[in-house]
């Protein structure tokens, strides 16, 4: 009894703390019901209207997932793209990241912008960078075809190439991450009682990165089943769970079927976060060290070198092939059919395509601050402030980070459509519904950075603060916001990029008078306009990288000698 | 006689960053004998570190050669290298136990179980682990981390061990009694080691000799006492225990090994022991504060105003303000001796055969 009573003493004495500060007590109570209803909400409207059809509760759905092709197939189909552009991902991320930490290949700056460059560009830019080379009238088809005869593109082959090209990058930044911060005096120990190169890495690098391997692998597996872009463009009669959900909903009307199947998707993605959050992560021996020695073994022998470098080079040949048709094709008249060299697809562009861009670039300016900052503010919450539920509203803050798009993209419609007692507006096809969206889509990535630097700072500086008269709010704004701003900074380039690369949920509340540029891009490759799809992405790509330039000259005028703008929380 | 084991020639090690080259180890050459324990001794940044991992190998000196045994080993990987090193942070496998980390070098070895199982419990014993070895790293404090670390490197039973500011990350308390263990084991099983530290009162304690590095270069390489009595430089002499400099002139060379120098219009006979002047040199007479009695004020002599008095118990401190400067004097069993107060006029007096001379050099303060 005496455990509980104490418990409950915790909590209210917390709470008077808190009340104490209205600005605070405000803040928590709002931030509790933003999460309620932008996140919890939606994805409970989704799994209500897999179970209640027409009115009553109704298992049928559930049960026939099994016995159901169109239930079983796409399922079936996104774990084993999943898996096999998990293993594959990690695998080529692994290599680069060896690369780049343990050899002394040359260019190290250069293989490191490419491992990362496919993070910033839109999601389905590579898919059509793939039909452009090896499509029906691709450019490398005919040879292509003379080595391995007739093939096609479209399909499971074609998605885990596009795939693992667009997803290794997110294993390389965890794994880079994970083999710098190993100390290296482990391995020289090891060395130094006799263990050769291999032994080295089988009995010492080899165990401390697993947890990181598997979290890469995870990671990845992630992105894989919630790809919606690529497997629009190229999946072929290879069904998906992403495609299937938005096709039933949009196309058939189906709503249960629809939800049905993004709950099918919600599964895996959500036992996949979970693992990586609450199990891998826990179980990592990696711990940033203070004195960096940067003294990692240098000298190797060729037949280690040879093949880890060919991967490499490999690789980013690809990467320059893929983006570099995208480049090519963006200025041919007419993909396949008229080879001329031409400016006017990107006179098009601006003229159709003006409205498009101005949209996007206003809703991604609007959102990206709002959640650069709420997401300061809630790492701010969740690290330093103690209140009851502060676990919860953590769970809940990071949910979006594994909800797949789509998922949440139909939770949207069907939850803002009405009015409700939780939220008594109707924004469905206004802009204030993909504001919302992209904020809380993009949120975790700013609650994780700001996390991670507020790790890093010594508690009792903000102490100070607060014994020196300063209220929470003061103490945020004029101690603790200074000292996170690079992170700050870095949260915000990464909301920004994927604000203005966003399709998988947005699609579903994009509307007459507000639409995006991704989703012409989208229009475009449906209607096989190849060489237009080609120029607008290169503008989108160019936006995105012009914005994230200014970033890093803010970073680093702000930040004093740190790192440059991360891309992964 | 022991023989040399260790030889260190001419070790140059330059780095390349970028646009600017480090010389972090300058010609150094060092013989350490059988069962020796050699440590080299200075401030950060002299390249003492640098020094022992290229005896480990995990640096490849820029010129220069190391023998062990007779046998040059400058080429070989560290792997192959009979060394083994005990590192600063103790560099613990986190995802062993502690039997397992310390017989991993032995398992590397293809050596048969039964010895392993012998050879690392006898380990245990010896440094005082009994118990502890089905326990992770995480779980044990720092200075039973460092036994490990110690008992890890000892199983291998290396030609050389390597010791890199062992000590650092422990507190105080636990640094003095863990160091004599270390010298205490170092000279029962008579391994012949190198160490390094940045304290002084550590070499001094463990070492059979001490290398004093600055800058990359060797100052000196001798024996505790040698190092405190008879320091080659202004360096050494400031950098080991407490120091007083006083500007002064050679007089005259005197037969057996003496001279005659002139400080502050004083005469002194001096013994030389590692150097060698000529009448007019210009030099700095070193005197350490315990080597100096202090009497009123009297002719011919070195006279001063005392300007603090800082009672410490066991000895007194004396800040006395001379022509040159401040001049910090002890009187150790104050309760004994005449006491002076402060503005007191008095006159310094060093102990017979307690000075020694330096080649002048611009003080640096």
């Amino acid at each position: 009894m005496n455990k509980i009573k104490r418990r409950a003493n915790e909590i209210v004495g917390n709470l008077r703390l808190i009340w104490k500060e209205p600005f605070l007590f405000i803040s928590i109570v709002a931030i509790f019901y933003f999460l309620t209803v932008f996140v919890a909400f939606p994805i409970f409207q989704v799994f209500k209207n897999s179970i209640i059809i027409k009115g009553h509760l109704d298992f049928s759905n559930y049960l026939a997932i099994f016995s159901k092709k169109y239930y079983f197939q796409p399922f079936f189909n996104s774990m084993i793209l999943g898996i096999s552009t998990a293993t594959i991902g990690t695998l080529v991320g692994f290599v680069f990241a060896y690369a780049l930490t343990r050899t002394p290949i040359p260019f190290k700056h250069f293989f490191r912008v490419t491992a990362t460059f496919p993070i910033i560009s839109p999601p389905f830019v590579v898919a059509l960078a793939a039909i452009l080379l090896f499509g029906r009238t691709g450019v490398l088809t005919p040879y292509l075809s003379k080595i391995i005869g007739k093939y096609s593109i479209y399909g499971l082959g074609g998605l885990i190439i596009v795939e693992t090209i667009a997803y290794s990058p997110t294993a390389f930044l965890t794994l880079f991450g994970i083999l710098q911060a190993v100390d290296p005096a482990l391995e020289e120990a090891s060395m130094d009682l006799g263990a050769s190169r291999a032994k080295v890495f089988s009995t010492v690098t080899l165990p401390l990165t697993t947890p990181g391997i598997a979290s890469a692998w995870l990671l990845v597996f992630i992105q894989s089943m919630a790809d919606f872009g690529n497997p629009m463009v190229i999946s072929g009669n290879f069904r998906v769970l992403s495609v299937q959900a938005f096709l039933q909903i949009t196309g058939m009307y189906d709503l249960p079927r629809g939800s049905t199947l993004a709950i099918l998707l919600l599964l895996p993605t959500l036992i996949a976060f979970f693992v990586q959050k609450y199990w891998v992560s826990r179980k990592s021996y990696v711990t940033v060290t203070g004195k960096p020695t940067g003294a990692t073994i240098k000298q190797l022998e060729w037949y280690i070198k040879a093949p880890v470098y060919f991967c490499c080079i490999f690789f980013t040949a690809m990467v320059f092939l893929f983006y570099g048709m995208i480049v090519y094709g963006s200025f041919q008249t007419l993909w396949g059919v008229n080879a001329a060299i031409t400016l006017q697809n990107y006179i098009e562009t601006f003229q159709v395509g003006k409205d498009y861009l101005m949209d996007s670039l206003t809703l991604s300016t609007i959102a990206t601050p709002i959640t650069g900052i709420l997401g300061m503010f809630l790492a701010f919450l969740i690290i330093r402030k103690k209140f009851i539920g502060r676990g919860l509203m953590e769970f809940v803050s990071m949910l979006t980070f594994a909800v797949p798009g789509t998922v949440v993209g139909i939770g949207y419609i069907i939850a803002f459509n009405v009015r409700s007692t939780l939220f008594p507006f109707v924004i469905t096809g206004t802009a204030w519904i993909i504001i919302t969206l992209l904020i809380f889509r993009n949120m975790p990535v700013g609650i994780r950075s700001g996390i991670a630097a507020l790790q890093q700072i010594d508690p009792s500086i903000e102490e100070a603060s607060t014994d020196l008269g300063a209220d929470s709010n003061t103490t945020f704004r004029k101690i603790t916001l200074p000292m996170i701003a690079p992170a700050f900074f870095s949260g915000l380039a990464y909301s920004f990029v994927k604000a203005m690369t966003a399709i998988s949920a947005v699609i579903f509340v994009v509307s007459g008078k507000w639409n995006l540029i991704t989703i012409a891009v989208l229009g475009f490759v449906d209607n096989a306009q190849y060489a237009q799809a080609a120029a607008m992405s290169l503008i989108l790509i160019s936006i995105v990288l012009v914005a994230l330039g200014v970033i890093q000259l803010v970073v680093n005028r702000v930040g004093k000698g740190t790192r440059s703008v991360s891309l992964v929380g | 006689m022991k023989q040399d084991y260790l030889t260190l020639e001419n070790l140059v090690k330059i780095f390349e960053t970028g646009k600017n080259s480090l010389k972090a180890v300058d010609n150094v050459s060092v013989k350490v004998k059988e069962g020796e324990l050699v440590t080299l001794l200075g401030p950060s940044g002299c390249g003492k570190t640098t020094t022992l991992r290229m005896i480990a190998g995990f640096e490849i000196p820029t010129s220069g050669k190391i023998f062990i045994d007779g046998k040059e080993i400058s080429s070989i990987p560290p792997n192959q290298r009979p060394t083994t090193m005990v590192f600063q942070n103790y560099a613990l496998f986190p995802h062993m136990t502690v039997f397992e980390n310390i017989s991993y070098g032995l398992k590397i070895r293809k050596e048969p179980l039964r010895n392993i199982k012998k050879k690392t419990e006898k380990i245990i014993n010896l440094v005082g682990l009994e118990g502890l070895s089905k326990r992770s790293p995480a779980h044990l404090s720092g200075g039973q981390q460092q036994r490990v670390s110690l008992a890890r490197s000892l199983v291998m039973e290396p030609k050389v061990l390597l010791l890199d500011e062992p000590l650092s990350n422990l507190d105080a308390k636990l640094r003095i009694s863990t160091r004599l263990e270390i010298r205490k084991l170092q000279q029962r099983i008579g391994i012949t080691s190198v160490y390094v530290t940045h304290d002084q009162e550590e070499a001094m304690t463990l070492s059979d000799r001490v290398v004093i590095m600055n800058e990359g270069k060797i100052q000196q390489l001798g024996t505790p006492q040698e190092i405190y009595a008879y320091p080659t430089n202004y360096f050494v002499a400031d950098f080991i225990g407490k120091a007083n400099f006083l500007n002064g002139k050679v007089l005259r060379v005197l037969p057996s090994k003496k001279l005659e120098i002139e400080v502050n219009g004083c005469k002194f006979a001096i013994g030389l022991h590692n150097r060698f002047f000529k009448e007019n040199d210009k030099i700095l007479l070193l005197m350490r504060p315990e080597s100096v009695d202090l009497f009123p004020k009297k002719p011919q002599s070195i006279v001063g105003v005392i300007q603090q008095i800082i009672y410490l118990g066991s000895h007194l401190v004396y800040e006395i303000k001379v022509n040159e400067g401040i001049v910090t004097v002890e009187i150790s069993n104050p309760l004994s001796q005449k006491s002076y107060s402060i503005g007191e006029e008095v006159s310094l007096c060093p102990k017979e055969d307690s000075l020694h001379v330096l080649p002048y050099e611009e003080i640096r303060k």
